[in-house]
């Protein structure tokens, strides 16, 4: 069916499906990247009756699934994955591995990339194809102030872990096909050293604040908790969540849960709206993953004016009653 | 009577620090160090089980010379000897090679080690690489992100979080965890151990060729990733300023962003001029 002899594949990590799209979005960047160097997309899927998820990701993008199926694949194992894994790039050769930077990715991948002898950038923020036709591995670096781009440039396969959220997934198409490849266990496998005694769904710690699409943060420089509480109607037209710093918080204006800084909630918004915040390091580097920010603030030389794509020098308050006031006129 | 290992690697204090811009790596010479707060936690759970069944501490660190404060930090807590493995040409390893010369020196210095401890990641670079890979290259089992560990018969029993899941796991030894700061949370030196840290202390200093490391696997030269540039993610940013009336500004802010804002909301946000 295809001919491409290059690839690139995408660790299928099912776990958390619902609420981890983490390999959807691989698989959609990695169709952007194959079509620069002319490779196919390949999702690769350890476990046990897990076809579902085998239409999931064609249905997402990938040309191709390596489909290992397996009762005794039921559990994430991370010797057992590893040592298939390995076994598999051996054979196939692929040119890049994605892997979503879950708590499983991530150990996950440094095991693979260290028995293949290559290299691997964590956390990527950025992927893309250089002109030499190498992966460009774009990661946070030095407690998230710099971005560093980094390239794998003789070891194969090229390796990159990446956070939920970074990339965006592309719309389901059940119409798509894909080949499915099976993949057969080895005749023995060593029995696991390690052994999963029990495991359970942690109770759902709510994390509406670190997953929204949208956040609306608030600071001191709002003037008052009744305006500081604008903000939640603001956020409720934007189907945000509201944030705050800790002058805020200790103020009580908002409670502690909403807390974004060193000693509260990361967050990685694709919009980011900041309302009379100045911009202390604390806060700053929680927010290093948000993909767009928009500062409103008096002061244009804050900190957190000088590093939002759109400043607004105005009060924070009177801006935040006019956007309301925009939105339900325009949303209809 | 456990043998453990304990890997630490000294951090700087500060977020914001001066990096060569030549080789894209941090100028750490310049910074105020201090232990990472992961390898703390991973160092007190060492400590508990030395408190409750007895046992043997080494602590580790590669860096620069003066690294060794972090071993004498350890020492002071209550590890009972340092082992520095510091070189010119250790530096600029990425954790492949990092992992390989943590696991050298261990088989060499810590012969008939039970377990290994480190902490879950970096505060200076967070990759949580370095402990995976370790397990690789010494060949034994390993847990990474352990809240809570204990021995049970020649085996450890560990509590962790893993993307959702509550997990209980079990890990023959000899074997190797990494340390969350979740559970274990960092103890005072107290005033005895000060003094063990600077008098008695045994801190072992070793170089590459006293590690036995292949000049090929260390350092920058044998790391697979090499960093290309390096640049600040706010220097590239368009900045757009916008002053005035608030009503104004706020349909400036739609007329340019209205399809960015409206996307990420799943709401066309699009006004018919006209109507206005």
């Amino acid at each position: 069916m295809s001919t491409k002899k290059r690839a690139i594949w995408v660790f299928g990590d099912y776990r958390n499906y619902f609420q981890n799209r983490v390999t959807l979005q691989l698989l959609s960047r990695a169709m952007d990247l194959a079509a620069k160097i002319d490779a196919e997309v390949c999702a690769v899927v350890f476990g046990n009756k897990v076809d579902e998820w085998v239409g999931e990701y064609i249905a997402h993008g990938a040309d191709k699934v390596y489909l290992a199926d397996h009762p005794r694949l039921a559990a994430y194992s991370m010797e057992t994955y590893t040592l298939l894994m390995e076994r598999l790039v051996r054979h196939e050769k692929p040119e890049i591995i994605l892997v979503g930077a879950t708590t499983f990715g991530r150990e996950f991948a440094s095991r693979v990339a260290k028995r293949l002898g290559t290299g691997l950038t964590a956390d990527c923020i950025g992927l893309d194809i250089d002109p030499e036709g190498l992966l460009l591995q774009r990661a946070p670096s030095f407690g998230g102030n710099l971005v560093a781009e980094i390239v794998t440039p003789e070891r194969r396969p090229q390796m990159a872990t990446v956070r939920p959220g970074t990339f965006q997934e592309i719309p389901h198409d059940y119409n798509r096909t894909g080949k499915v490849v099976k993949v057969p266990l080895p005749k023995s496998l060593p029995a696991d050293r390690v052994r999963l005694l029990c495991s359970e769904r942690s109770p759902q710690r709510e994390q509406k604040l670190e997953d929204a699409k949208v956040v609306v943060c608030g600071g001191r420089g709002l003037g008052s908790k009744k305006k500081f509480a604008k903000l939640f109607e603001l956020a409720e037209l934007l189907c945000g969540e509201v944030g705050a710093t800790r002058p805020v918080v200790y103020a009580d204006w908002a409670e502690h849960d909403a807390l974004v800084g060193q000693a509260g909630k990361q967050i990685r918004p694709q919009i980011l709206l900041s309302f009379g915040i100045s911009g202390a390091i604390q806060h700053t580097a929680a927010c290093n993953d948000a993909k767009f920010i928009i500062a409103v603030n008096k002061n244009p030389n804050a900190a957190m004016m000088k590093r939002a794509d759109v400043a607004i020098v105005a009060d924070a308050s009177q801006i935040c009653n006019a956007l309301i006031q925009e939105l339900k006129r325009r949303i209809r | 009577m456990v043998k453990m290992v304990v890997c630490i690697k000294q951090v700087p204090m500060v977020s914001e620090l001066p990096w060569d811009p030549a080789t894209g790596t941090l100028q750490r010479d310049l910074a105020e160090g201090m232990m990472n707060p992961a390898c703390r936690s991973a160092l007190d759970a060492a400590l508990r089980i030395k408190e409750t069944a007895g046992g043997e501490i080494t602590a580790i660190t590669m860096g620069p010379p003066m690294a060794e404060e972090v071993l004498r930090e350890a020492i002071a807590l209550g590890a009972d000897r340092g082992i520095l493995l510091t070189d010119r040409k250790m530096a600029g390893a990425d954790t492949s090679v990092t992992s390989h010369t943590l696991a050298r020196a261990i088989e060499k210095a810590c012969q008939g080690f039970d377990l290994v401890l480190c902490g879950c990641s970096t505060s200076d670079s967070e990759t949580a690489q370095v402990g995976p890979q370790l397990a690789e290259e010494l060949d034994i089992p390993g847990v990474a992100y352990v809240d809570e560990i204990e021995l049970s018969r020649g085996a450890v029993r560990m509590r962790r979080i893993s993307d959702h899941f509550l997990e209980t796991l079990e890990m023959d030894l000899p074997g190797i965890v990494t340390v969350t700061t979740g559970h274990y949370a960092p103890r005072h030196v107290p005033l005895g151990g000060l003094q063990a840290a600077f008098t008695g202390a045994q801190i072992d200093s070793l170089d590459a060729e006293a590690v036995g490391l292949d000049p090929e696997w260390i350092g920058a030269k044998g790391s697979a990733t090499k960093i290309r540039n390096v640049f600040s993610p706010t220097a590239g940013k368009k900045n757009i300023v916008l002053t005035g009336a608030p009503k104004r500004i706020v349909e400036q802010l739609f007329d340019l962003f209205d399809d960015k804002i409206g996307g990420a909301i799943g709401k066309d946000l699009k006004t018919d001029k006209n109507s206005k």
